[in-house]
């Protein structure tokens, strides 16, 4: 009962947020939503007891990515969104996506017997020491390709944000 | 005690809110934070499915597109900010040509 409780609260939270994303046309509003879903999301993520996933989550979503965002809105000074002519078609197209999408989603997840397992409070820790055995013994080698991906991602938004020579 | 279809519904919704913002919004700052939000959605499922089976690989799968996502949102970001260079604009609509 207090797993329903917590998942309704910690859900609702997150779908008003996503929700609010879509409806404001500022950008700044939509990145504040966005760090809520991300929060609530973390919280959700603690109902499972992925503790390790919920921390990282907090500070590489919440805390790193959306500061990332948060500043380049500041730094391109950006306004309300205008809206053009030619993009007065794409709000029924993405009405239309979302319902049909949602709705064959929720079929899908509903009537396949895969899914029907209950999951209790905390059923699986994961605590950051068992996460780091598993990362450091079984999953080394995509960890340290990971470290190259970083590397380059770094490389890349140097080359790419740098002024040009003129 | 929940049933696991709540969260992967829950995930399918937040997924389909990012694919609907990437379809309606203008604003090329707000069409990457609806990117960011499905790539949210995918790990809640991630997660569950692993709670669900009992196997913790899922939380490192989680953690790698973690790492993913933020190489993506750093040269992304680049990207917006040499778009706006050029162009002076962050309107998707307003960047129709392939050469300036």
């Amino acid at each position: 009962m207090l797993h329903l409780v917590l998942f309704c609260i910690f859900g609702g939270l997150c779908l008003g947020a996503a929700i609010n994303l879509l409806l404001q046309t500022h950008p700044i509003n939509s990145a504040l939503s966005l760090i809520v879903v991300m929060g609530s999301l973390a919280l959700i993520y603690l109902l499972m007891g992925a503790e390790f996933v919920s921390i990282v989550q907090l500070i590489i979503y919440a805390g790193a990515i959306m500061v990332l965002f948060v500043f380049v809105i500041m730094l391109l000074n950006a306004g309300k969104e205008e809206r053009l002519p030619a993009s007065k078609i794409m709000p029924i197209l993405g009405a239309v996506g979302m319902i049909s999408g949602s709705a064959a989603g929720i079929y899908v997840l509903t009537c396949d017997p895969h899914t029907s397992a209950r999951i209790s409070l905390g059923q699986l820790p994961g605590p950051a020491d068992q996460v780091g055995r598993l990362l450091f013994r079984d999953f080394l080698l995509p960890f340290e390709v990971t470290s190259v991906l970083i590397l380059i991602a770094i490389m890349g938004a140097v080359v790419l944000a740098r002024r040009g020579e003129q | 005690m929940i049933p696991l279809n709540y969260y992967l519904v829950l995930s399918a919704i937040l997924f389909a809110c990012g694919v609907v913002g990437f379809l309606i919004k203008r604003n090329i700052i707000t069409i990457f934070m609806s990117i960011e939000l499905m790539l949210n959605a995918v790990n809640l499922s991630f997660v569950a499915f692993a709670t669900a089976r009992g196997v913790l690989s899922g939380h490192i799968f989680v953690f790698f597109v973690m790492v993913v996502a933020a190489a993506e949102a750093a040269v992304g970001l680049a990207i917006i900010i040499s778009v706006f260079r050029t162009r002076e604009t962050l309107n998707v609509d307003r960047v129709n040509l392939l050469k300036l």
